[in-house]
Order: structure tokens, then sequence, then C-alpha cells
């Protein structure tokens, strides 16, 4: 896609995004909210999954540490949960650094593997740490609502946070893509060793890539929490939920800025269509569904949506382009033919 | 002035002697050939010197400072680049943007970066390539992208690993114009070769190596008609 397309694109789907309150009920704008949540997630993903091709499955790892930053910290401390989102976020990326330390020195699906054992780490730990809960989760008290605390009785400010949160996790990925750490990143996914030959410090990049990532992504399960006043283990730390979040981004298109969005619009109503038309009984039906699309984008579209669009768009303009070529000669043939009477 | 000393390098995996006390040296803007018949530790010498191998033993001096065992990402800040045997172009980038992540590794400006990568690729002959993706490049022209890659790094010395392997005679043709082209600007060049006719002609000086041991070294008419060499390269 070019560039102002790309712009008229992006300003299109802005338009749309501002407009959705305005015409949706309570429900259908939790749906969209949930939509724009997973999009950030996927976006945040795309960082080290995407653009430097470490497919991570443990990111669920980050979104719980985040939730569970802000939320300790307001709970037992009474802290402001602005600046619990940060310190979430920060210690994300700090412990993005043990992260990255255990498992880069491993290679593709090695390092998936890997990155899923010390998410369930992180899982066991906050299932048996009593003063966090535990098994049973925190609540997020209601007592201080509004915008200094990040507490709502109603979902439209929290459509904004998600939209807001998505387009600032947006802004960061746009400007890597064209910064030299999106070059470097695509050259480490391309040939790591080509890229050690230029002068690229392979370990510290990936992990650049890994902690600007995992910061975004606690940010995102602070939010999560801050919007569904409850957490536990299984909510904001599951394996479920990492996979979710890589999905997001490879159903959409792995390495495309909007590819995440892309595929969190597909993947959320998906989920939602199912729960909705299979209530209780039909648990796990989305997973089944996921399961499928994972082996279509597999087997016939390993760029995701957005690639295939992009294959759509090449091969009507090549037809387009071989009509032209043919209409010339017959155009020739018909003058000659002329020239001949 | 030797810009490169190797110093008794002796590299061993295991039990494998890959290299026993190779030791010779690269003159500012010298083009130097490494050659010896299959499994003379050709490639693993070009490796201890591009850091992607640590010496067992020994030094290896660039410019006087021991680079032996330094990781290859240091060894390109210190001024080594190198090719591969396979092009190894990043695939999902044009020939430019190819380029210009080297270029990055004297200042991360991406547009200073487009700039000097344009003039590299011209330097290659591949400027109208330049907004092509490099995948859909011929392997003789991946090979040019390559060391147009490498020579953005601004380098003291570049190492080709066997830049002229399986092309036709007049792609070696063109990759000996670029490698003359290069040592022009003062450029120091080591070329593991198996074309023996590529090299020759234009190596101001030979290594031979033969079962991981240095057994000539010398100007191509000296080295070619030296009795130890005849004999690695052809029996006894």
């Amino acid at each position: 896609m070019n560039t102002s397309k790309h712009y008229i694109f992006a300003a299109v789907a802005l338009a749309f995004a501002l407009a959705v309150p305005a015409f949706t009920d309570a429900s259908h704008l939790n749906m969209a909210i949930l939509i724009l949540m997973a999009a950030q997630l996927g976006v945040a993903w795309n960082i080290v999954g995407g653009y430097a091709g470490q497919v991570s499955l443990g990111h669920a790892a980050f979104y719980g540490l985040g939730a569970y930053a802000s939320t300790l910290l307001l709970v037992k401390f009474g802290v402001n949960p602005w600046i619990g989102i940060l310190a979430g976020g920060l210690l994300a990326a700090l412990l993005s650094l043990g992260f990255g330390w255990s498992c880069f020195r491993l290679k593709g699906h090695y390092f998936a593997m890997a990155t899923i054992a010390v998410a369930e780490l992180v899982q066991i730990f906050f299932t048996e740490w009593d003063y966090g809960g535990a098994a049973v989760g925190l609540y997020v008290p209601m007592d201080k609502q509004g915008w200094l605390w990040l507490n709502f009785a109603t979902k439209l400010p929290y459509y904004w946070l998600a939209l807001g949160l998505l387009l600032i996790t947006l802004g960061v990925n746009w400007w890597i893509e064209r910064s030299y750490l999106g070059y470097y990143f695509r050259a480490i996914k391309d040939e790591p060793d080509a890229a050690r030959s230029i002068g690229v410090n392979i370990a510290r990049y990936k992990q650049v890539a890994l902690s600007v990532s995992a910061f975004l992504t606690a940010v995102g399960g602070s939010l999560y929490a801050q919007k569904e006043l409850y957490i536990d283990p299984s909510s904001v730390l599951s394996t479920a939920l990492s996979i979710k979040t890589a999905l997001v981004s490879i159903l959409g298109g792995v390495g495309t800025l909007f590819g995440p969005v892309v595929g969190a619009v597909v993947l959320t109503s998906i989920e939602e269509l199912t729960r909705i038309a299979f209530g209780g009984t039909g648990r796990g039906t989305d997973v089944i569904i996921y399961a499928s699309l994972i082996i279509v984008i597999a087997v016939f579209y390993p760029t995701g949506l957005i690639g295939w669009l992009r294959g759509l768009r090449e091969r009507r303009e090549a037809r387009a382009h071989a009509s032209r070529q043919m209409a010339v000669p017959a155009a020739v043939v018909q003058n000659a033919g002329k020239e001949a009477v | 002035m030797k810009l490169l000393e190797v110093k008794q390098v002796s590299k061993r995996f295991g039990g494998l002697v890959a290299n026993q006390d190779v030791s010779f040296g690269v003159d500012t803007g010298q083009v130097v050939g490494l050659i010896g018949p299959n499994g003379a530790g050709k490639t693993t010498m070009f490796n201890c010197v591009a850091g992607y191998f640590a010496p067992t033993s020994g030094s290896i001096l660039l410019g006087g400072r021991d680079i032996a065992g330094l990781p290859p990402e240091t060894c390109a800040r210190a001024g080594v680049a190198r090719t591969f045997q396979i092009a190894r172009t990043f695939t999902s980038m044009t020939a430019c943007e190819n380029v210009m992540t080297a270029a990055m590794l004297l200042q991360h400006n991406v547009a200073k970066a487009r700039k000097a990568a344009m003039g590299w690729l011209a330097f290659a002959g591949l400027e109208r390539f330049a907004d092509r993706p490099a995948a859909s490049m011929t392997i003789s022209e991946q090979r040019r992208l390559a060391v147009a890659r490498a020579l953005a790094t601004q380098p003291r010395i570049l190492l080709m690993d066997e830049v002229m392997a399986g092309l036709n005679p007049s792609e070696v043709r063109e990759a000996v114009d670029v490698v003359l082209k290069i040592r022009d600007k003062g450029i120091a060049c080591l070329i593991v070769e198996h074309v023996l006719e590529g090299i020759m002609p234009i190596a101001d000086k030979i290594v031979v190596l033969d079962r991981g041991v240095k057994i000539a070294e010398g100007t191509p008419k000296e080295v070619s008609s030296d009795p130890a060499v005849i004999t690695a390269y052809l029996g006894d």
C-alpha cells in the first residue's frame, strides 16, 4: 500500500472509531472496548513477535504483571492508578530482562516453548501468593471515581481510554517501523548472522523489542484491571491469553502496522458471537474456531489477512496491467488492417 | 603497514584440528587470497577473523588491536566486514534497505543512511534495483548486494567468502571488477576462493592452507609453482 492510501485508511478507521459510541448501546460498546484492548495487545506483541520475529507465547506474564502491579498498589497502598500503570509497565520491562536472558539463547520453536514455561512460572507464583490474592484474585475498589482514579460507573470512558492506548501503541510501532530500530528488527528476523556482520548486537536489540513490547502489554493489563474491577490468575495470566495475543497479530499479519487491528476485529467478533450463540454450553467453541483459523492461515495465508488483501490487490493490478498490454497489439493489428485496405 | 595480523592461530573443535598455528598478514589496500583444497580450514580461519569463531589459541590483530574472540558485531565496529557463501540478503527488504541497515552502523539517521546506501548501490552497479525486493534479484546480483551492504559499514578490511563460486564467466568478471574497485578505495580484501581463475590475476598475495596448516604464502606466481601447493591440489 502506498503512503497516501495508508493515511486515508488510517483516517477513515479513526473517524469510525470516534463515531462508534454515538450509535452503539452498552453491550455493543463493551464489545468495541474488547476489540480495542485485543488490538492493543496484538500491536504491542507485534513489536517483538512480528517485526523482530521472536514469537513469544508468554505475553500474559507481562499483561498480568501490569494488572497486578497497578491493582496491588491501589488496594494495598492507595497509589493512584495512573502511577500504578506506569509502575506496572516499568516492572514488566524489568521482568522482560530476565525473560529475555533466559529465553533468547534459544531460537524459533524452542524460544516460543521457553516463553510458555516462563509465563507459566509467573502464573503459578501469583496463584500461590497469598498477599496478591492467590487464586481468589483481587477486586479494584470503586470508592474513588473519575478520570483522576481511572474508575467509572459507565463504559464510555473505558472506550476512550482503550482507544487512546491503542493509538499510543500504534504510534510507537509507527515510529519503530520508520526508525533504525525497525530496520534492525527486520534484519534480525531475516538473517541473524548477517545482521551481526553489519554490527547489529542482536541480543541487545531483541531485548529492546521485548522490553518495549512488555511495557505496552503491561499497560494494557492495568487498563483491563481498571475496567473489569476484578483480576485473578486465570483472567490475566493464562496461557490461552498469551496465545490469543499472538494469534491476533498472526491472523491479521505479523510485522504490519494495522494487521493486529484487523486480527482483533475478526478474533474478538468470533469469540463474542460464539459466546452469544452457544452460551455456557459452548465454552471452548471459540478455541475450536481459533485452531481452524490457525491451520488455514498457516497453510494458505502465512502473511495473514493483510498479506492476503495485498495479494488480491497485486493480482488485480497485474491483471489490469496485462490487459493494457493486450490492448496495444490489438489496436496495432486493427490499424494495420485499415492501412492494408 | 600490516592492517591485519593473524598470529599462530589454532582452532580446534573437540578433537578435530581445523587450523594449526596459522600466521599471515594483510597490508592496507591489499587483496589477499586464501585458498586450499576442500576441508583445508579456509572458512574456519575466515570465521575466526570475522568473530564468528573464537580461536582456541593465537591472536588476530587489526591495526594493532587484538580482536580474537570478540563477537561479530564488535568486529564489524572495529572495521571488519564480511560476506557469506550464500548471500544472506535481508529478504523482507528492498536492495536499498539492505544497504541502509548496514549504513546505520555509522549513524542511526534513516535519511542519511538512505543517501549513503544509494552511493554504495551505485558503486556495486545495482542502483536500478534500489527499490526492488532483494529476494527478486539473481544470485549474482544478491552477492554484489551483500558486498555493497558490507561496504556500507565502511570497513578497513572486507572478507569475502567464495564470492565467485557458481558464477558464469561474465559474472566472475563483474565480481573481479568490484574487488578491484574496492581495493582502489583503499579497503583491504581477504578472499576465500575456490575459483582460482578469478582470484589469481587480482591477488597481491595468496595464502595456501592444507589440512589446517599454512603450506605456502607468496605472489600468485610463486604459489602456483610451489611443489607443496601442486601436491596439495593434485595429489602426489
